[in-house]
């Protein structure tokens, strides 16, 4: 067969949305500091607004390729385990992001400020007038993920045993706890007894967990895709890969939310009086 | 006996003519591709442009330092509608050397290593039809792209008050980043390194996954080409050293936009931390520059002296040595900000430690010219000047890892030669060598040799003669990041900037060259380098089809890439 494929990779045709996807990554970029700068410089609701938009058509359209040429049968085996490896290694990189924050965090509570005089040379600082009870509804949340990695397991479970009711149960209830999760935590947030930002530990903590927050949103939006996709019959017990990164990311967003629970609500605020 | 390299080639021109080389029309070619020989040619333009504009900013910066006072600045700022005045010199100076290390660091070094030669030439030798992700790759490429046009856009917009740019050092320290430059300049500056780490990261992902999941079958780890692991060794470093400076950077952002405290003191936070995060990305980032260039030298010394390249494994696994201890030595760049003794100890010693797998390299490459019969063919010549100046930048580098000398000569110019010993004559030239040595298998074309060489000759004194004397300069104590010196420097600079016209003059011959090739040049054979070149590229047409290997190659037994064995020797006898 000359000149026909011989081998078992993907061969993609040209593609638009890379640079679509590079242009509006640019362009939202360039809107968030317009906003930042939003005193001096103008337009920033237009650049941001058609850079988000960009960005979520080519997450869009991207995606849907993707499941498309996965329905069509282009992810051979060995193409199954190139998608396997790129998850992966996209969450070791993940694993990276948040070494950076909680490294922030471990520099400020083991050696808090003695100079600075909201800081005081204490951990939590001298403002910080009290901190979120851990064991109240940090607790709480740390069981609803907890539980959630149950239910997306017992989905897994019915996929590969090919219990197609049992697999939209069990994605059902992970997506209804992962929003639980999400408003629960809006709602520590519009309550807690401290500001964003002010000093190390409104800085450190909002920013660490409202990181962890947005992947719980972006896992849950991956969740979503995986219900929809089971709705219209995708997946099959001996081909998921689909449903097992929407999964291995989900059980990352929960062991990311296990340290930030220990490290940050209950040692971090060890000692300090609790709101 | 056909080996199978040659069996393939036979298998190839039988229907290079057919689907393999249907190429798609010019957008959809050149800003759609998903073929990796293209992404490849774009990042080459790409980093060849930046070089051109990086390079022009040392141009500057080389002419200002000529002499004592400060002269060209004030022109410099009224070209760009500025209004000189010392305070808008100075702050200009602070946004050439931002400008010069970023565009060199992200827009050069690392799109020509990894963007350019690694996409061209890993699936080529691992003997893949094309990388694991081929959209991915294609997004890699644009937006790096994105992030060299916000750090351009970043040039026009207000730096601090008193100019245009942003004026923080490629480090972008705070609080010079922070509250030292409040202009929307360093946010833009801040978002291309956003941008231009997304798209390395994703490049790291696609690298590792074809290499660990496309050779060809019969390729082992222990069989494959020593650019291919420096590559994956350098992919791992992006992976992991590349997130963290991400959060660093959003640090920086919500510090000086939206009211944290992480790097500023009132609020209890630590400017020095930033300094930990930076570099922990850091120090991982300047081997991410030269392990391509390990992996390409020890391709053309193999080559060029027709011999297996000496200690295989022992050259790979000091790669892999090289990237792990990368990681835990960060803080030697930070010698002077208050560390403890103990901490100044340990990062001393762990530095130390990185100079026995380099040294391994060296002697390895020593080893295997020893015996061999070298040809000093322009990529040849180039490889063994990175051998000798990177040596020359790795000596000093084990001076600067003792934290005592370093409390002396931190932030002088002896940092500065050092650093450009390394990249600019170490990473640089390897990129020159990897380029003679395969542009004529990418565009199918022979270069001039004669023009290679004397481009080399006058790169070679050039840099010597800007850099070298930076080594005086720095032990007699003249400091980094200034535009102006004591009378006492005059002599060394003058003959730096010297050094910088014969460096910039040389490069006339490189672009000669390229158009030589490209109108005159004679066209390529397969293997234009004779049989000391055994990679599988070699086994392919020059350029070698759009869609290579859709047959896989199979490597047998006792063909061993990497060993630049003559297969099937007896057979001529």
């Amino acid at each position: 067969m000359a000149g026909a494929k011989n081998h078992q990779y993907h061969i993609l045709p040209p593609d638009i949305w890379p640079l679509i996807g590079s242009l509006s990554a640019l362009t939202f970029t360039s809107g968030m500091v317009l906003f930042m700068h939003r005193d001096t410089l103008s337009g920033w609701p237009i650049v941001l607004g058609l850079g988000i938009a960009g960005l979520i058509a080519t997450f869009f359209s991207w995606f849907s390729n993707i499941v498309k040429e996965a329905q069509a049968g282009d992810h051979t085996p060995v193409v199954q385990l190139h998608l396997r490896y790129g998850m992966i290694l996209f969450i070791a990189s993940e694993v990276m992001f948040f070494l950076g924050w909680f490294w922030a965090f471990f520099d400020f509570s083991l050696f808090p400020s003695e100079l600075s005089e909201v800081v005081g040379g204490q951990f939590p600082p001298r403002a910080i007038e009290a901190v979120m009870d851990p064991f109240d509804l940090p607790l709480l949340n740390t069981l609803i993920l907890l539980c959630s990695g149950t239910t997306v397991t017992w989905a897994h479970h019915c996929l590969i045993h090919g219990d197609r009711d049992g697999l939209k149960k069990g994605l059902w209830l992970t997506i209804l706890l992962g929003m639980l999760f999400t408003s629960i935590q809006a709602y520590e947030y519009a309550h807690a007894p401290f500001n964003f930002g002010e000093n190390t530990y409104g800085s450190a903590f909002y920013m660490a967990t409202g990181f962890h927050g947005f992947h719980v949103l972006v896992g849950t939006i991956f969740l979503i895709v995986c219900l929809v996709r089971a709705y219209k019959g995708h997946f099959t017990p001996q081909q998921h890969f689909g449903f097992e990164a929407a999964a291995w990311y989900w059980h990352f967003v929960d062991v990311v939310w296990l340290f930030l629970f220990v490290v940050v609500y209950v040692w971090g605020g060890w000692g300090a009086p609790i709101h | 006996m056909a080996t199978t390299a040659d069996h393939f080639q036979a298998h190839h021109d039988d229907h290079a003519h057919h689907d393999a080389d249907h190429k798609p029309g010019f957008f959809a070619r050149w800003f759609m591709s998903t073929n990796h020989k293209d992404i490849g040619t774009l990042y080459l333009i790409f980093a060849i442009f930046a070089g051109i504009v990086g390079g022009a900013i040392s141009g500057v910066m080389r002419a200002e330092l000529m002499e004592p006072g400060i002269q060209v600045l004030g022109g410099w700022v009224n070209m760009w509608g500025g209004e000189a005045s010392f305070e808008a010199n100075l702050h200009a100076w602070n946004v050439l050397i931002t400008a010069h290390g970023l565009i060199m660091v992200f827009f050069m070094v690392m799109p020509a290593m990894i963007g350019g030669f690694g996409n061209w030439f890993v699936p080529l030798m691992i003997g893949a039809p094309d990388m694991a992700f081929p959209r991915m790759n294609n997004i890699s490429f644009w937006l790096t792209v994105a992030g060299f046009t916000s750090l351009s856009i970043s040039l026009f917009m207000p730096g601090d008050a008193t100019g245009l740019g942003s004026g923080t050092g490629w480090t972008v320290y705070a609080p010079l980043s922070t509250s030292g430059s409040v202009g929307p300049a360093t946010d833009f500056a801040i978002f291309a390194l956003h941008l231009a780490g997304a798209a390395s990261i994703m490049g790291a992902i696609n690298f590792i996954t074809t290499i660990f999941n496309m050779r060809a079958p019969g390729m082992t780890l222990h069989k494959m080409p020593l650019f291919v692991w420096s590559i994956l060794v350098t992919a791992f470093l992006l992976l992991l050293a590349l997130p963290v400076l991400a959060a660093a950077i959003t640090m920086l952002i919500t510090d000086r936009n939206f009211g944290t405290t992480f790097f500023e003191a009132s609020g209890g936070g630590d400017p020095i931390l930033y300094q930990h995060l930076f570099w922990f990305f850091g120090h991982p980032e300047v081997y991410i520059m030269i392990l391509p260039g390990f992996g390409m030298v020890s391709q053309i010394v193999a080559t060029f002296s027709r011999k297996p390249v000496f200690g295989y494994l022992g050259m790979a696994y000091a790669m892999v040595a090289i990237g792990v201890v990368g990681f835990i030595v960060w803080a030697h760049h930070m010698f002077t900000t208050g560390l403890s003794v103990n901490e100044k100890m340990y990062f001393t010693a762990a530095t130390m430690v990185i100079a026995v797998p380099t040294g391994v390299k060296i002697f390895s490459w020593i080893a295997t010219m020893w015996g061999g019969s070298i040809e000093f063919k322009s990529p040849m010549v180039w490889s063994i000047g990175f051998i000798f100046l990177f040596t020359v930048g790795g000596v000093t580098g084990v001076y600067l890892a003792n934290g005592g000398v370093d409390d002396v000569v931190h932030d002088t110019y002896f940092v500065v030669a050092h650093f450009h010993y390394v990249l600019s004559m170490g990473a640089v030239f390897s990129l020159f060598a990897g380029f003679y040595y395969w542009f004529p298998k990418m565009s199918g074309r022979m270069h001039s040799e004669l023009l290679a060489h004397l481009h080399f000759w006058g790169f070679f004194i050039g840099v010597n003669v800007i850099f070298f004397p930076q080594h005086f300069l720095g032990l007699n104590g003249m400091p980094r990041r200034y535009p102006d010196y004591a009378l006492a420097f005059e002599h060394w600079n003058h003959v730096s900037t010297i050094g910088y016209m014969i460096m910039a003059g040389s490069m006339i011959f490189f672009f000669v060259n390229l158009i030589y090739a490209f109108t005159a040049g004679k066209k390529a054979a397969p293997n234009y380098w004779g049989e000391g070149a055994t990679t599988l590229e070699w086994s392919l047409t020059s350029p070698p089809p759009y869609h290579q290997f859709e047959t896989l190659p199979v490597i047998d037994d006792d063909h061993d890439y990497h060993n630049h064995l003559p297969p099937a020797a007896p057979a001529t006898a």
